[in-house]
């Protein structure tokens, strides 16, 4: 079912979605926002740009964006894939628990603010090229990869990477890290568990957007939590 | 090991002639006072621990205990009083933020004390609740500005989705986490009991109690804990948290020591992690952006939730409610500055904020001067203490309460101000399994009906006295209220004439 996105407002929009079982392909989409809104099971394929808050409480559906997307792609989603051949905005995977979010291009600020994970939910986040400042920021589980292409060593992550972290992990790609990192988070080069862990995304990646990593010398680093309890020595009861 | 610089503030007094050594109090006290000599035949107590939280002297079989605040004394000073000191030394040994829990204990003016309410004699006669019909049902969510008719003249039905309360007061947000799962049992039943709300907080809501959704408000905070589909779609209405009154400005943080497995499957976070709500949304920085929360909540429940926004009483509380108001929020929910807490930085809890007094009054007159009082409804919290306060706080404007702190009292608390330690002697705020075993859920859902029930009655008798027989009538009715010992500027506020004019 093909739906021309540009007859409805976002409500308009997301109702007539929600009006058609099974998969759906959407075109001229303009910046509509809540697009697959707590969706579950079926394929949204999107032409054009979607707005804010794409795949909010996303439920196991698989969205596809075939250009850029804006703010706050997966906010609280819980389960299921967004495929973005593009860039994303801000806050991408904003308190994600499940899934996996996969970007072509760069993120903005905030990619992976606290990210959970419970369970056999694992969240991940790919992002191809470079993430603004604040990655990661406050997570909790998950893995945000960061696959450097394309960009220098200084761009791949922002400032105040993985401030507030406290679980999950980190991985960037480069040729050597940079940027200074907050004091409760610790870096090192992905040993080979690591680099095992991180592979079925990698292979994820390179089959959506037919594109593999280039031999640029970059390898991969993972960043981690120092403690799982970063504010614990901060009070004192009164 | 350094001095310790603090003394005990309670001691413990035991009459020796009454005292059986029966060890109930060693067995009751979390925090472990009361230990059993077997030398001396005799139970001892360190009163260093003790949190003055009356257990061990409600539950001593032959009331050989009670707890007095201890007459030992720093050289008295009017500026720096014993606790002022005493938590300088503390900082002093510790290095840490003081953390404290419950609400704003200081001495700052509570403004329903200094608000009486009018009765009717002679030229309007007073109603007698219980003689004629009085209506304390509130309808939550915005009121339709016109009527609509379809081409045939019909009514079109253009209400949105409403909260239906049986008494104008609902439980306010209290977590699993930083409350007992019997706690939350006790207010879920409760709310079902007597036709009104319980609320999730930021703790998810638990499976066993999905069964309570029409009387239960989920909660969608920064940290998003236990936020799915399902959970959204499980109340009866749903709650964006932007600030809360004891608190404003700041996020939570329960300490991995209190996830237990199944706080952990509750919250869907890892069990014995920190579970960190940061302090504000990372995706809000304006109105705009809180309506697309607004939205997107709406988005995923499909337009059939009335969304509610809370935030704490802070200084320019009434021009955030008017953008409130416009965001597409159904209700707004205010906190004020003496809203309990499970664990909030002391100085924060006791500086932070406004009266919930003024800030509703605020808000009310905003709203209405704006033209868009219909636009929302009023929940008015932190603070509301009696039936009384519920009267005022309906008149200055609000359509309904958020109440905690005085149904944690109906479960038993006795206001000790120690939740943060989690040692919760009365099974409240507490995950130890043994502590939480000690709050019956059945009994505590009954107290919770009588305590509303009373305070329903009591609204009926104050209501009746003016001659108002439907909590509507009372609504921003605030020529039933006349202030007392106020300056002309804080009447001016909560819009009220002085008692005498």
């Amino acid at each position: 079912m093909t739906i021309d996105a540009g007859l409805y407002d976002f409500q308009g929009l997301n109702e007539k979605i929600r009006a058609e079982k099974g998969d759906v392909t959407i075109e001229r989409c303009l910046g509509h926002r809540f697009i697959g809104a707590g969706e579950s099971e079926r394929t949204i394929t999107l032409h054009g740009t979607p707005g804010n808050a794409l795949g909010c409480y996303l439920n196991g559906a698989t969205i596809v964006v075939e250009a850029n997307a804006q703010d706050q792609v997966g906010d609280t989603m819980n389960d299921g894939k967004i495929i973005i051949h593009g860039d994303a905005g801000d806050a991408v995977g904003y308190a994600m628990r499940g899934g996996e979010i996969y970007v072509e291009g760069s993120a903005g600020y905030r990619a992976g603010i606290h990210m959970k994970a419970y369970k056999d939910k694992k969240p991940v986040v790919v992002i191809g090229s470079k993430a603004g400042s604040f990655l990661g920021e406050y997570q909790a589980g998950g893995i945000i990869l960061v696959l450097g292409i394309g960009c220098a060593d200084d761009e791949v992550y922002g400032r105040f990477c993985g401030t507030g972290m406290h679980g999950g992990k980190i991985f960037v790609r480069a040729k050597e890290l940079c940027r200074v990192l907050p004091e409760q988070v610790h870096a090192e080069e992905a040993d080979e568990t690591a680099l095992a862990e991180i592979k079925p995304y990698l292979e994820a990646y390179s089959q959506y957007f037919d594109k593999s990593l280039p031999d640029d010398g970059k390898k991969f680093f993972v960043f981690t939590p120092n403690s799982k309890n970063p504010y614990k020595k901060m009070y004192a009861m009164n | 090991m350094s001095i310790n610089y603090i003394y005990p503030e309670f001691e413990i007094i035991r009459d020796a002639a009454r005292c059986t050594q029966c060890r109930i109090c060693e067995k009751q006290c979390a925090n472990g006072v009361h230990v059993y000599d077997d030398k001396t035949n005799r139970i001892i107590a360190d009163e260093s621990k003790c949190v003055n939280c009356h257990r061990c002297v409600a539950l001593c079989p032959t009331r050989a205990l009670k707890v007095v605040k201890t007459e030992h004394t720093f050289r008295p000073n009017a500026n720096w009083s014993g606790q002022t000191i005493e938590e300088v030394y503390r900082q002093a040994e510790t290095g840490g933020v003081l953390l404290s829990s419950m609400g704003n204990p200081t001495s700052l003016p509570v403004y329903w004390d200094r608000i009486l309410i009018n009765a009717s004699q002679v030229t309007n006669p007073p109603i007698d609740p219980l003689r004629e019909p009085m209506e304390t049902k509130v309808f939550l969510g915005p009121k339709p500005s016109r009527i609509e008719r379809n081409a045939e003249g019909g009514l079109i039905n253009n209400l949105k989705p409403q909260m239906t309360l049986k008494v104008p007061i609902l439980f306010s947000a209290m977590s699993y986490g930083s409350i007992s799962y019997n706690a939350h049992a006790a207010l879920a039943k409760a709310a079902e009991c007597l036709g009104t709300f319980y609320n999730t907080g930021e703790g998810g809501l638990h499976e066993d109690f999905y069964r309570y959704g029409p009387h239960t408000i989920v909660q969608v905070a920064s940290g998003r804990f236990g936020v799915h589909p399902d959970y959204l779609g499980a109340g009866g209405a749903i709650e964006i948290k932007m600030g809360q009154g004891a608190k404003p400005g700041i996020g939570g943080h329960l300490p991995g020591a209190k996830i237990n497995a199944d706080v952990s499957k509750t919250r869907m976070i890892p069990e014995g992690t920190d579970a960190i709500s940061p302090a504000p949304h990372h995706d809000i920085y304006s109105i705009e952006d809180l309506r697309q929360l607004v939205y997107s909540v709406k988005e995923a429940t499909r337009y059939q939730k009335p969304v509610i926004v809370k935030v704490a009483a802070v200084h320019n509380i009434a021009a955030v409610a008017s953008g409130i108001a416009r965001s597409g929020a159904d209700i707004i929910a205010i906190d004020g500055f003496r809203g309990g807490t499970g664990a909030a930085p002391t100085r924060v809890r006791d500086n932070v904020g406004i009266p919930i007094e003024l800030a509703l009054a605020a808000v009310d007159q905003r709203l209405r001067d704006e033209g868009i009082r219909g636009n929302v409804s009023l929940i008015a919290g932190g603070s509301i203490r009696n039936a009384a306060d519920v009267v005022k706080a309906v008149a200055l404007g609000a359509d309904a309460v958020y109440v905690g702190t005085a149904a944690l009292l109906a479960l038993g608390c006795h206001l000790c101000r120690s939740c943060q330690t989690g040692k919760c002697n009365w099974g409240i705020a507490t995950q130890q399994p043994e502590l939480v075993k000690r709050l019956d859920s059945d009994e505590g859902a009954a107290r919770l009906v009588n305590l509303v029930s009373a305070w329903n009655h009591e609204i009926q008798e104050l209501m009746g006295g003016m001659g108002i027989n439907s909590i509507e009538a009372l609504r921003g009715n605030r020529l039933m209220l006349r202030g007392v010992g106020l300056t002309e500027k804080e009447l001016e506020i909560l819009g009220i004439k002085h008692a005498g004019e």
